[in-house]
């Protein structure tokens, strides 16, 4: 083995150190609820409690809505800036990274202003209104990450080209972006959706200010009651997550069966 | 009867006048060829006539119909592109169908109509292919026949071969020629390959800088070359500078002698105007026939092996003339730097309009 290659490998050993050890103590800690054997009575205890259930649920439905909402606003969005608008690219590049710099709670404080019960547009006064506010806040937080997604996707088909192509058979403008961008830059949709999904369902600041039964502010309210379920819940937090990465994975290869190898 | 129509087409981008005053009328069923180097403004011109671009003045009919302001999507135009622009996300049937679909053709109708289609272009066994799966030639035969199966007024082609390779080209210019016969459908084929221009069309538009510079048969275009622009660009025409000797005697002095060409032919040049003739390499011959009336000697400076001919490129006077013969293997090549004579009729010199 050369030096080079040893530094290398120490390199790479120290980082695994670095991110395995935290985890495998993790979750040999979640394991001893009970006295003096290892047990999966902590997880039995997080899944036991109905919050659970609800919170989770509520922050997935939410987080779908985000991903849905949010595709449907960035797809035509980077399809036509790509397309008659290429010099408007900087300033909606520069747009998109702002919530990378802005703090949630800066956003949060903001809509809060504007959107509170003595406003002209009382948007926290009902449920739904606050939802949507809800809503609103994680599509701008994933911004940054599904613009990016979704415009690297449509950097490998000929958007004008393809756009010319279906206008000159015929096609409208819903057609052409529903049958002919969107299926092409779904990859990139789905890569942005994941990372929606995990911001939208462990985001804390913004759930908790508007006073939603969010997943976050489920997660920090245990975390300063008990001591077992913490890390029991950081446990499934980061199963789910590689579950998300996996199928990401999964999912770019299906398409490259539908929309091409290229 | 004219079918298309341009009159008086003009596109300026900015500040930039991209066509000029382009004029043409085609008629329904015909194949015409947009010739031209790159940046002349062929693909704005079919651009134009597909409603991609506005026109800046003029107006395009198709059938008798004003097609300015009419959206890309309601003209009806097939179009087939360089970059074959298939669907990735469609298989070949799916995207035969796609035009038939957005127009609200029947399940069973497009069925046939794709079959029909896929037939057409010998693709059949591959309807269930996606575009990533199939060769560039192969790609390019399905967009063609997605272009054609919405039954357009006009097929559009801009560049469609110039992706491929040389082999495919032949053979799929063919093919498009054939089908184009087949359906009878009125097509505009833009290519800046004077051979495929010629081999294909029923009529050829030379373009130079956003004018057509010629519109004609590929036999006038070749032969009778109207600018000094078109006999430059098509084929390789042998330019020599020539002087008006004697108007009345029918005198032209070219390369140091005298030859007899007709006044008519002088395009209303008078005694000593300097005039540009132009002579076709296979006008000219080593050997003397009984009819060749006019000889040129000169040094040969290259010799080129082209398989069933081979050009000679002489100096004569300082003026660069290059010659073909046929190949044949009892007789030997001229060899480069000695001296050679070639033999013309005068009647084969094409005078140039300056
Ligand atoms: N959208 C545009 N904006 C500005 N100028 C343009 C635009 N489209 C074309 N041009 C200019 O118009 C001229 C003609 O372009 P066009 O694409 O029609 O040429 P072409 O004959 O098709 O050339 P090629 O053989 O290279 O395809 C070029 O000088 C080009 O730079
Ligand atoms: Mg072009």
């Amino acid at each position: 083995m050369t030096a080079k290659k040893f530094w290398s490998w120490l390199a790479v050993f120290v980082a695994a150190f670095y991110f395995i050890v935290p985890l495998l103590a993790t979750l040999e800690f979640s394991m001893r609820m009970r006295r003096g054997t290892y047990s999966f009575d902590a997880y039995r205890s997080v899944f036991a409690d109905d919050r659970f259930a609800s919170t989770f649920s509520y922050s997935v439905v939410m987080a779908l809505i985000t991903i849905v909402v949010g595709a449907l606003l960035i797809v035509p969005t980077a399809y036509w800036v790509r397309l008659r608008m290429p010099y408007l690219r900087p300033v909606v590049e520069f747009v998109t990274l702002l919530p990378l710099v802005v703090p949630a709670i800066v956003i949060i404080f903001g809509y809060l202003r504007l959107y509170n019960s003595s406003s002209w547009l009382p948007l926290t006064n009902t449920d739904m209104g606050a939802n949507a506010l809800l809503v609103f806040g994680f599509m701008t937080m994933s911004l940054p990450y599904m613009y990016r997604a979704v415009d690297t996707a449509m950097r490998t088909i000929d958007v004008a080209v393809l756009t010319e192509a279906a206008e000159s058979l015929g096609a409208s403008w819903p057609t052409i972006l529903f049958r002919c961008i969107f299926p092409n830059v779904l990859t990139g949709v789905l890569s942005g959706a994941f990372i929606t999904f995990a911001i939208a369902v462990g985001e804390f600041t913004m759930p908790s200010l508007l006073n939603r039964p969010a997943f976050g502010p489920y997660l920090a309210l245990i975390g300063a009651n008990k001591a077992y379920e913490p890390p029991a819940l950081a446990m499934i937090a980061f199963a789910m997550t590689w579950v998300s990465i996996i199928l990401i994975n999964i999912t770019t290869r299906l398409q490259k069966g539908a929309a091409g190898a290229r | 009867m004219s079918y298309l129509e341009l009159s008086h087409v003009q596109k300026s981008f900015g500040i930039v006048k991209v066509v000029h005053d382009f004029n043409m009328s085609i008629n329904e069923g015909e194949f015409v060829s947009f010739l031209g180097p790159s940046g002349c403004g062929k693909t704005t011109v079919l651009r134009m006539i597909a409603g991609f671009e506005s026109v800046t003045g003029g107006t395009i009919t198709i059938g008798g119909v004003n097609q300015n302001g009419l959206k890309p999507n309601k003209r009806n135009i097939g179009m087939v592109f360089q970059a074959y622009a298939l669907f990735p996300n469609m298989t070949v049937a799916e995207n035969v169908a796609f035009g038939l679909k957005v127009a609200g053709t029947s399940k069973a109708e497009i069925e046939d109509r794709v079959k029909e289609m896929l037939d057409l272009i010998s693709l059949g066994h591959l309807a269930d292919r996606y575009p990533y799966q199939m060769s560039g030639g192969q790609q390019q035969r399905v967009a063609l026949a997605r272009a054609l199966a919405n039954k357009p007024k006009v097929l559009l082609l801009d560049e469609p071969l110039s992706a491929l390779d040389a082999k495919i080209r032949v053979s799929l210019r063919e093919e498009i020629r054939l089908i184009q016969r087949k359906l009878g459908i009125t097509t505009i084929f833009v290519t800046h390959d004077q051979e495929e221009a010629l081999s294909i069309s029923d009529r050829i538009v030379v373009m130079n800088a956003g004018i057509a510079d010629q519109i004609g048969t590929p036999s006038d275009i070749y032969n009778r070359p109207a600018t000094r622009f078109v006999a430059g660009f098509v084929g390789t025409l042998n330019i020599l500078e020539a002087k008006v000797e004697n108007r009345e005697a029918a005198t032209v002095r070219v390369a140091g002698r005298s030859i007899n060409i007709p006044p008519a032919n002088l395009n209303g040049a008078g005694d000593g105007a300097a005039i540009t003739v132009a002579l076709r390499p296979e006008a000219l011959s080593l050997s003397k026939t009984p009819s060749s009336d006019v000889a040129l000697d000169g040094r040969v400076t290259s010799v080129n092996f082209l398989g069933s001919v081979i050009r000679t490129r002489m100096d004569v006077e300082g003026q660069q003339v290059s010659f073909d013969m046929f190949n044949n293997p009892g007789l030997q090549p001229p060899q480069i730097g000695e001296i050679a004579t070639a033999h013309f009729k005068a009647s084969d010199v094409l005078v140039i309009p300056n």
